[in-house]
């Protein structure tokens, strides 16, 4: 792999990080609220008890060195952030970090998105670019049309839709959760069955909404690439049909598709989160839900960077893989 | 139908033995009610081991009559044929399987001009073993497999060019992978439609030497699409000269060059030094038709083929 290139994309990588901690940094210090006094005024509001609340704010804001400069605030803040992953404390489970308890939550995250992500846009494609094949069977083809306009459906109504179907009216699956409560942390058999059982409604619904997207612009793909010599060269050589329709048709269809995949991240996490909440889903995004209801700044901050920093990072893997899948990008002039 | 027509028709009716006989193939484009003929009534055939030499002026319908010859017409084209048999099978009755196996292992095709016809995201080695590996199996595939340096060779290419990607060659680089590919399973018939247009004069000549040569040495018989006249003399046993999609002579060379009937045929022979580039045959036929002397093709648009001489066939009133 070309070193330039490698660099090039890095380099991006690390700006776009760095830019967006600082966007964040700047928006919480723009925010008139001070998290501290709104934290005290909920306690006073729920009747706790704050002697010495004066004291209180003092040592909070020297221990999160807000008494300091701004200018040695911000390089704090980054070095925390960068150099030691700390996001500062959790407000609602003080003296609790932040990290702790976003990096539990990745894990469920991680394990709904990737396969979500991917069980749907290899389905799609492959349905997609089925539906415009000559040789698909009609009755198939049908089924995928009819399957396209499910993608307009928003998540949420499709989540709701399959928890109220699947989980209330014929409770084959669980409401919520990831596992079920007091079952033992071992990785046996059954524990698995019972995440993937769990897993199943949170990514139906994401695959769903987002199956019906692949659906037609793999239709749209494969029709560009019908018009090409190469395809009609090669029923010329007398190729097997099935070989044309993978290596020839869908595999140069699936070159602007996996372009959109990159484009498409951010809204594939965004609503990943609202899925997560119907669900009680404990990811990423049920933890922004529970910070976003108590005002807790700085797990609200560590999110939105967790989510900043997957999708930069997401992108920077498709970046380093689309050349290997496209010969005619080169690694040097591959600058998008 | 006149006994002359009568004469024509079973004169211009195919051999035993043709490997390629054609009976009024028509091919027109568009829908039904908007159809734009591109081939009227095509009837000729191309014996075993022969070379039939097809020149036209851009439009003429050499390409559409190829692809219809070998049932590759996009899907907006239309076309009838009272006959249309490679060997002893019948092409317009074939189903998919039968034109699949028959396509390459019978019948292989040179494109015009190759832009875009190899796979841009498959080596070209992976293009080879592909086409080897879906027509055969266990030692004929391996013995082929062994072939392509050798094939690649005859054509002037080194055997680096199988580990580079289509978009790594030159236009001509491409074209001869074209002619190598279309050799490789040794058909009985090949296509080749404007086979060296993207080569230059110099390596066009030795190319299109280096086909016919191979096209020799495996016995095969050759359609060959191209507006160079004297190339065409060179290497061609037949000649059939296409105007407005229909044949306007068909003869052996030697009696169309020696011996004109058509004016069209006459203007193309007459012009023969000038006549290297392909735009020239077109600029030839437009100034025919603004001579409008009464004897250019235009001015006789529907005579049917007749033979004026032993096999030699023109669209002229006798
Ligand atoms: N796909 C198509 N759809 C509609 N019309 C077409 C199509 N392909 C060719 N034609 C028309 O059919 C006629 C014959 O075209 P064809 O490509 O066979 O000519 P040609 O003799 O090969 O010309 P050239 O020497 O330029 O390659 C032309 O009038 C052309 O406009
Ligand atoms: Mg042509």
């Amino acid at each position: 792999m070309d070193l330039r290139y490698l660099l090039k994309r890095l380099v991006s990588f690390v700006v776009t990080i760095l830019v967006s901690a600082t966007l964040m940094f700047i928006l919480t210090r723009l925010t008139p609220n001070d998290p501290i006094q709104a934290l005290l005024g909920r306690m006073a509001a729920t009747g706790s008890n704050i002697e010495g609340g004066a004291e209180l704010v003092a040592m909070y804001r020297e221990r999160f060195g807000l008494d300091q400069p701004i200018l040695v605030q911000y390089l704090s803040y980054m070095s925390n952030l960068i150099l030691r992953g700390d996001f500062g404390y959790s407000l609602a489970y003080f003296p609790a970090p932040v990290l702790p308890v976003i990096a539990g939550a990745i894990p469920w995250t991680l394990g709904l998105f990737l396969v979500s992500t991917i069980f749907a846009f290899v389905a799609g494609n492959l349905l997609g670019a089925l539906a415009t094949w000559p040789s698909t069977p009609r009755p198939l083809r049908y089924v995928i049309y009819a399957l396209a306009p499910v993608s307009a459906i928003p998540y949420y109504i499709l989540a709701l839709l399959l928890l109220y179907l699947l989980a209330v009216i014929f409770p084959v699956f669980p409401i919520g959760g990831a596992r079920t409560a007091g079952g033992d942390q071992s990785l046996g058999l059954a524990n698995i069955l019972d995440i993937v059982h769990h897993a199943v409604l949170p990514g139906l619904s994401i695959v769903l909404a987002l199956l019906g997207f692949w659906v037609l612009s793999m239709r749209g793909a494969m029709a560009l690439v019908k018009g090409e010599s190469y395809l009609m060269y090669a029923r010329a050589r007398g190729l097997r049909d099935r070989r044309i329709f993978m290596r020839y048709a869908v595999r140069n269809a699936s070159l602007p598709q996996v372009t959109a995949l990159a484009l498409d991240l951010g809204k594939v996490v965004s609503g990943q989160v609202l899925v997560e909440i119907i669900f009680s889903y404990p990811g990423v995004g049920y933890v922004l839900y529970n910070a976003l209801r108590t005002a807790d700044y700085f797990v609200i901050q560590g999110v939105v960077m967790f989510v900043i920093i997957s999708v930069a990072l997401a992108t920077l893997i498709l970046d380093l893989v689309y050349p290997l899948l496209d010969p005619r990008i080169s690694y040097r002039d591959g600058q998008a | 139908m006149s006994a002359a027509q009568l004469h024509a028709a079973t004169a211009v009716a195919p051999q035993a033995g043709d490997v390629l006989s054609i009976e009024n193939l028509r091919v027109s484009y568009g829908s039904r009610f908007n159809a734009v003929p591109a081939v009227r009534n095509a009837t000729f055939s191309v014996a075993r081991d022969e070379v039939f030499g097809l020149v036209g002026e851009s439009g003429s319908g050499k390409s559409t009559l190829s692809m219809a010859i070998l049932r590759l017409l996009p899907a907006q084209a239309h076309c009838e044929a009272d006959r249309m048999r490679l060997g002893d099978t019948d092409l317009m009755a074939a189903g998919p399987a039968a034109l699949r196996q028959l396509r390459w292992t019978r019948l292989s095709y040179i494109p015009q001009g190759s832009m875009g016809v190899l796979n841009p995201v498959m080596r070209v080695r992976e293009q080879f073993l592909d086409t080897i590996a879906d027509h055969t199996q266990g030692a004929q595939r391996r013995e082929i497999e062994g072939r392509i340096e050798t094939v690649l060779a005859g054509v002037n290419l080194r055997p680096a060019v199988l580990d580079q990607f289509p978009h790594e060659l030159s236009g001509g680089m491409k074209q001869r992978v074209c002619i190598a590919l279309a050799i490789l399973l040794e058909p009985e018939l090949i296509i080749a439609d404007e086979p060296t247009s993207a080569l230059d004069v110099v390596s066009q000549r030795q190319v299109l030497e280096t086909l016919s040569s191979a096209r020799r040495r495996i016995g095969a018989s050759m359609i060959m699409i191209g507006h160079d006249m004297a190339l065409q003399a060179q290497l061609a046993d037949r000649i059939g000269i296409m105007f407005a999609g229909r044949f306007v002579e068909i003869g052996p060379t030697r009696a169309i060059f020696e011996a004109p009937r058509h004016p069209y045929t006459q203007r193309l022979i007459g012009a023969i030094p000038s006549i290297r580039r392909r735009q020239d045959i077109g600029e030839l036929a437009r100034r025919g038709l603004e001579h409008a002397d009464g004897a250019t093709a235009s001015a006789h648009p529907d005579l049917p083929l007749r033979e004026v001489s032993a096999g030699h066939f023109a669209a002229i009133e006798l």
